[in-house]
């Protein structure tokens, strides 16, 4: 019978099950970050003057910007200069259909349980996979446009949309707004961009697979949604990563942008890899997500299940601008091993009657240190503005840490702000009840874990909400006894 | 179906089992009294495989095969059921999910084909009956929230769905009210068969009067010192257990 100790350091020892490279051959830019490497990016993206201009001041912001130093973990030393910021397949064909697309790349999406095949088209997902950093396939395109909705990869809507990327790109993310938003705006690689055109329900969930796969190309995706008038969206992103033994950065930037009576439903499942027992490699993932709810009555919901990354840096926020607008935050966040995540979210309530809601649930197991980090601001015009906040810690064994940071900033007395947080440990007792009702203990943390995050796990869609779940068990598998 | 030779176990280097006997047959219904702090709970304990008991000698059987080597859940693949003192909360974990997972392992492990819903369901509805149990707590977070009553009713419920040959009740009677204890118990009696064993822990003898047991056994310092038949629990109901301890000593002596 395996005891606690035993069954905890097993899971330390639980092997990156995505943990393979794919033998693709890459065009990489030289490393460094320099005036001429924006150059070389945005010459072999063909991109307009505009955009190159745009580039070249986020590589000046970045000049200005210092790492951030508030965070509730040190900092590790990153040089930029040793990163290459570009990586694109060699082959840059679009596909008709995936019979044409590279077999081991389809063969890689098979052993990640990415189902990038005809089932899933037909089960209604529409699919921009962005393979290191350009798009290689799209599926569902044709049904999309004769809705005239917009989903494309980001370096085709420079192309095809300019008046729009122009418009919104950086209008909620400035490119100043930290160091790695400001690196992204510089030396962003590719993404997704996505527009709802005014009244229209997008009647599939859009999904993006990200993916890093060569040595030393920092990943510097860029997305950008606008959702017009009236209209609704749910996309998704899920990611997985190969084993490495360098660091790698990832720093992402997300624009969602909500007109009147418009809805955007982001869901997140992060799956990078997290580095070995030791905490050697892994993925250093600084991502900044940010939505607007501009026009009345319109929601931003974010939910993200985070288990990979050495280090998970991130705080999906909503400005609430328009009257009775809504920004949801739903969180679970696992950290074992030597992992790091400090993660969180910004609400920033402006508008009157606005409402925002917050659940995060944190998991460490091992050694890792999890920190909720949350601003509510209540604005002057903010009136009855409301939020509620649950913020739950679970620890399984003794060597991890859980740690809340709540801010609130009000400046209007009749906005309310409510606040709760539980910590709690699995139990052996948890677990022994569900061995006694002949489950085992792998199965019953399974189980506990899943219960603990239902609330979050229900905010999925349904399908990604089963892969969430299995992800959780795969990644907790054998944590306690 | 269960032998219990010369048991004797320890909880954190204190020595709780000091030599414990006893046999269950199928079909049988034992009741074991004594006084609080005797080893009752830790007998259960022992029985199911809870970790902190190291179990210093002796041997148990079930169904002739070495109980001692299995892990808890394969002690409870085999047939044994722990209705538990205090059952625990499990928040997010739906109460009939939590039994579809049990079922389907229990199954699995026995070799047999996993229920398909519509079975399950059925199962449910009819266990549901037969032990009047709340269908709105079958829905809920496993005992999350319920009261201590509607706790115990849940353990009787799983009871009834897993349908284990030996069932042992630590105080189920406890923190029941009179209408509660007449369901709880007559569930029980209906669960009764020629096929499965009870081993029913109890401080009071009014449970002993909804389900009758076929022997009582006085458990007092990690010992079973007394046996007998019903009629035993009345004896102690009357004299307490001082008369067994001053005995205990001369016998000792
Ligand atoms: N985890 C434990 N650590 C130390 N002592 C324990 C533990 N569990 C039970 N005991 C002790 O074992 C003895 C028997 O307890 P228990 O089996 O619960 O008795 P009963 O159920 O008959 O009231 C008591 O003295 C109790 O304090
Ligand atoms: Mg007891």
């Amino acid at each position: 019978m395996a005891n606690d100790k035993e069954i905890i350091d097993n899971i330390a020892n639980k092997e990156y099950e995505f943990g393979f490279v794919t033998d693709i051959e890459m065009d990489v830019a030289p490393a460094g970050l320099n005036e001429e490497t924006i150059r070389y990016i945005s010459a072999r993206k063909n991109e307009p003057e505009w955009l190159l201009e745009w580039r070249l001041k986020g590589l000046q912001a970045f000049g200005r910007q210092k790492l951030p130093a508030w965070q509730n973990f040190e900092m590790p030393p990153i040089d930029f200069q040793k990163i290459s910021y570009y990586a694109a397949p060699k082959s840059k064909k679009k596909y008709d259909s995936l019979d044409q697309v590279d077999p081991e790349l389809l063969a890689t999406f098979e052993k990640l349980g990415i189902p990038l095949n005809e089932q899933k088209a037909l089960a209604g997902v529409a699919v921009d996979v962005v393979f290191d950093s350009v798009s290689v396939a799209t599926t569902y395109k044709e049904k999309l446009k004769e809705l005239g909705i917009i989903f494309c990869s980001f370096g085709e809507a420079v192309r095809e949309h300019p008046e729009l990327v122009k418009k919104y790109v950086g209008s909620v993310v400035p490119y100043s707004d930290n160091i790695f938003a400001a690196l992204n705006a510089a030396a962003f690689s590719d993404g997704s961009f996505v527009y709802i055109p005014k009244g229209v329900r997008c009647p599939m969930e859009l999904s993006t697979y990200f993916r890093i796969n060569t040595e030393n190309t920092g990943q510097f995706e860029r997305t950008l949604i606008i959702a017009d008038e009236g209209s609704y969206v749910s996309y998704l992103e899920g990611c997985t990563a190969p084993m490495r033994d360098e660091n790698q950065l990832h720093a992402a930037v997300v624009e969602l942008i909500a007109m009147e009576n418009a809805e955007i439903k982001y869901s997140t499942v992060q799956n990078w890899y997290p580095g070995d027992k030791d905490g050697n490699g892994g993925i250093y993932n600084f991502v900044t997500k940010r939505g607007i709810c501009k026009g009345a009555n319109s929601k931003i919901s974010w939910t993200q299940v985070e288990t990979g990354s050495a280090i998970t840096w991130k705080y999906p926020s909503v400005i609430l601008q328009g009257d009775n607008s809504t920004g949801e935050f739903y969180s679970v966040a696992v950290t074992k091993n030597k992992q790091i995540a400090d993660t969180g979210t910004k609400m920033h309530h402006i508008g009157r009657n606005t409402r925002s809601r917050i659940i995060s649930k944190g998991i460490s197991a091992g050694q890792g240190q999890n920190s909720y980090r949350g601003l509510v601001q209540m604005g002057s015009k903010a009136d009855n503005a409301r939020n509620f906040t649950q913020c739950d810690s679970l620890l399984i064994g003794d060597r991890c840490g859980a740690h809340t940071f709540p801010y609130i900033e009000s400046k209007n007395n009749s906005a309310t702000v409510e606040h709760e947080a539980t910590t709690s440990k699995i139990g052996e007792d948890q677990i022994f009840y569900l061995n006694q009702r002949g489950i085992d203990s792998e199965k019953a943390v399974a189980l506990i874990i899943n219960g603990y995050a239902k609330e979050v796990l229900n905010q999925l869609p349904m399908e990604f909400a089963v892969e969430a779940q299995k992800l959780l068990s795969i990644t907790l598998e054998g944590s306690v006894g | 179906m269960l032998i219990i030779k010369n048991l004797h176990a320890e909880v954190e280097g204190k020595q709780i089992l000091k030599g414990l006997n006893l046999t269950v047959n199928a079909g049988e219904v034992h009741a074991i009294m004594g006084p609080n702090g005797a080893g009752k709970s830790s007998l259960a304990s022992v029985l199911a495989g809870r970790e902190n008991y190291e179990v210093t000698e002796g041997e148990v059987w079930f169904e002739g095969k070495n109980l001692l080597e299995m892990a808890p859940e394969d002690r409870a693949r085999e047939g044994v059921f722990l209705a538990f003192q205090y059952p625990v909360e499990i928040p997010g974990v739906s109460n009939i999910n939590f039994l579809k997972t049990a079922i389907g392992e229990i199954r699995a492990y026995r070799n047999l084909p996993p229920l398909d819903a519509k079975a399950f369901l059925q199962l449910s509805k009819e266990k549901q009956k037969l032990v009047e149990f709340d269908a709105k707590l079958v829905n809920r977070s496993l005992n999350e929230g319920f009261s201590g009553g509607e706790k115990k009713r849940n353990e009787i419920f799983q009871l009834a769905m897993l349908e284990p040959l030996l069932s042992i009740l630590d105080e189920t009677d406890s923190g029941l009210d009179i209408d509660a204890l007449r369901i709880v118990s007559k569930g029980v009696n209906k669960l009764r068969s020629p096929k499965n064993a009870f081993l029913i822990i109890t401080h009071y003898q009014r449970l002993l009067e909804y389900i009758v047991p076929d022997f009582v056994h006085v458990l007092y310092d990690g010992r079973i010192v007394k046996s007998g038949t019903k009629e035993l629990a009345l004896e102690l109901e009357e004299k307490g257990y001082d008369w067994l301890k001053e005995k205990e000593e001369v016998g000792t002596n």
